[in-house]
């Protein structure tokens, strides 16, 4: 069991951020929310700790 | 087109009961003789309960209805005497497939288990589930159980008291009255018995409709089960086809809320329909069409007094998923044994209580997973259908959405984690498929299976440890000595040596130890017979 990591952990966070909104380049807004979906799903596969996952969904809620 | 469900098979005749000067007070009176109410009597007239069951008609169920049998109703009825022609007849299926839009997405193996007597599910229509049925209660009433089955007997009235209920009923020859010292109420989703009472039923209203169409076609469709989202020839909604013996096919289209139903049942707009999803080619004819809207919900309480409420008319789940009688049979059989205890005063009435909080437990079990295959095939709202359409689509091409993909999550039986009848575990690291609570899980054993010896009463299963032939207490266990090999030992054992369970008339584990020991035994046999102190 892990905690959810809220502290700085990508190496050139610019770089990422980037990458992320160039995904997204080109698409309507229902290709991005569907890109967005299956993003989700692919990184809750990836961490799959459970724990983990309901931190990040309290985390996401509350802010 | 087929007839059994035209047939009378227990047609109303006249009973001395009809005639007698003083009412007659029976010991059991169950409500309806569908898949519930027939196996709790039968279950029931096993034990030398005197049951009758009332119906107000006389045939099997119109049309297929239930069409999908798990394997724990199958061993239960194994248990009733009657598994083996519903398994000789019905059809059995391991391969599913997925279709999202106009593609096949994936499809997988239900790849079950070896070393059980019975398959994970087989597909058979209820009329023929129930055939067999009233053959089996009418096999045991010839040969002496005090069974019997009345139709045309409908139940007008109910009136409780202390020791005992009144019943009104009438019949084609006029009205009579019994009384019963217990009610079984097994009359469907609808229940009069509920209503009479006045009785809760709440729970969630899905906002859909489903066309079920029964078609008899010459087709080289393989024995699966196909399931569509959002396909070609029904756009934004749900399709499914299924194989039944004869031939049948059930094919279920989702229609959406907004419809006229009378339209939509009309031959003429159900073929078109079907041609769609078919193709043009394929010669089919309509055996039986139904549409239907569902709901999931339940009563709050299944016990009421000396009035029992067991399957539908107690708890109503969508059809995805089969759980609806499947779980009626578990019902049935979580009651019969109990309710035969406290007729014959071997166990307190409180016992019957237990009836209803296992049961609950279960029904919120089946409610939450049949509320959720609903929501999947069936999103609420833009996001729900974002996430389900993100899930269809990446599970073509990664393994690991698959499981995400929920077209109903087959029924499989309800292990009664924190009964009052269990004994805490003391089989350390034992498996946890059989820890107290759950069924037992079936192995083979000799020339046939382990569930063929748990039969009639509370059993002692000794795994490599001595242990009288039989116990006593308010109720009686006895031995069976069984080997620590293979799936037996897989499955009981796990890495222990030896162990010791106490199993249910229902079997289902009440105890676990690792050897035996005579106080805790004969305390683990009172709990799970249902002693108070």
């Amino acid at each position: 069991m892990t905690d959810l990591i809220l502290t700085p952990n990508i190496p050139a966070p610019d770089d990422f951020y980037a990458e992320l909104l160039a995904t997204h380049d080109g698409l309507t807004s229902d290709q991005s929310n569907a890109l967005n979906a299956r993003l989700i799903l692919i990184l809750a596969n990836h961490i799959g700790d459970r724990t983990t996952l309901t931190q990040a969904l309290a985390t996401a809620k509350t802010v | 087109m087929n007839k059994i469900f035209e047939t009378p098979l227990y047609p109303y005749s006249r009973h001395p009961d009809q005639d007698a000067p003083k009412t007659i007070r029976k010991r059991v009176v169950v409500i309806g003789a569908g898949p519930v109410g027939l196996a709790t009597a039968i279950d029931l007239a096993q034990q030398g309960i005197e049951t009758v069951i009332l119906d107000d008609n006389d045939k099997v169920s119109f049309g297929s209805r239930a069409i999908c049998f798990a394997k724990r109703p199958l061993e239960i009825l194994d248990r009733l005497g009657c598994a083996q022609p519903m398994v000789d007849k019905g059809v059995q299926w391991n391969v599913g497939k997925v279709f999202f839009d106009d593609r096949q997405v994936y499809d997988f193996n239900l790849l079950p288990e070896s070393g059980h007597r019975r398959p994970a599910f087989i597909n058979l229509q209820q009329y023929y589930f129930e055939e067999h049925l009233v053959h089996r209660a009418l096999e045991l009433q010839a040969t002496g159980a005090p069974i019997e089955i009345r139709g045309g007997s409908r139940v007008t009235a109910i009136e409780e008291h202390a020791d005992h209920t009144s019943l009104s009923i009438d019949t084609p020859d006029g009205p009579y009255s019994l009384e019963t010292d217990w009610l079984i109420a097994c009359d469907g989703a609808a229940s009069p018995a509920r209503t009479m009472l006045n009785l809760d039923f709440n729970g969630r209203v899905f906002e859909d409709n489903f066309l079920i169409a029964d078609v008899t076609m010459e087709a080289d469709f393989p024995t699966e089960r196909w399931f569509w989202f959002d396909p070609p020839f029904n756009r934004g909604q749900s399709a499914l086809l299924h194989k039944q013996p004869d031939g049948v096919w059930r094919i279920d289209l989702q229609l959406g809320w907004d419809i006229d139903k009378d339209h939509e049942k009309k031959p003429e707009n159900v073929i078109p329909r079907l041609k769609a999803m078919l193709g043009n080619d394929v010669k089919f004819e309509l055996e039986w069409v139904s549409i239907y809207t569902f709901q999931c919900r339940r009563m709050d309480q299944f016990r009421h007094g000396r009035v029992i409420f067991a399957g539908d008319s107690a708890h109503q789940v969508s059809p995805f998923g089969a759980r609806g009688a499947n779980s009626g049979v578990q019902d049935a059989d979580n009651l019969a044994w109990k309710l035969a205890l406290v007729i014959n005063g071997a166990a307190p009435d409180t016992l019957l209580d237990t009836y209803n909080s296992e049961r609950v437990y279960g029904a919120e079990e089946n409610i939450m997973h049949s509320s959720r295959s609903t929501d999947f095939i069936t999103p609420k709202s833009d996001t729900s259908r974002l996430f389900r359409d993100a899930v269809l689509d990446l599970s073509e091409h990664h393994a690991f959405a698959r499981p995400f993909v929920n077209s109903g999550r087959l029924s499989v039986p309800c292990t009664y984690d924190g009964s009052p009848l269990n004994t805490p575990d003391a089989l350390p690291d034992g498996p946890a498929r059989t820890r107290p609570g759950s069924p037992c899980p079936d192995a083979p054993l000799g020339d046939g299976f382990l569930l063929d010896q748990l039969q009639g009463g509370f059993k002692l299963l000794a795994f490599n440890c001595d242990a009288p032939d039989d116990i006593t207490e308010t109720v009686t266990a006895k031995r069976i000595t069984l080997p620590a090999t293979g799936a037996l030992a897989e499955r009981y054992l796990g890495a222990n040596t030896s162990a010791l369970y106490l199993i249910r008339p229902d079997q289902h584990v009440a105890a676990r130890f690792a050897t035996y020991d005579d106080a805790q035994i004969r305390a683990a046999l009172r709990r799970a017979a249902g002693a108070t102190q």
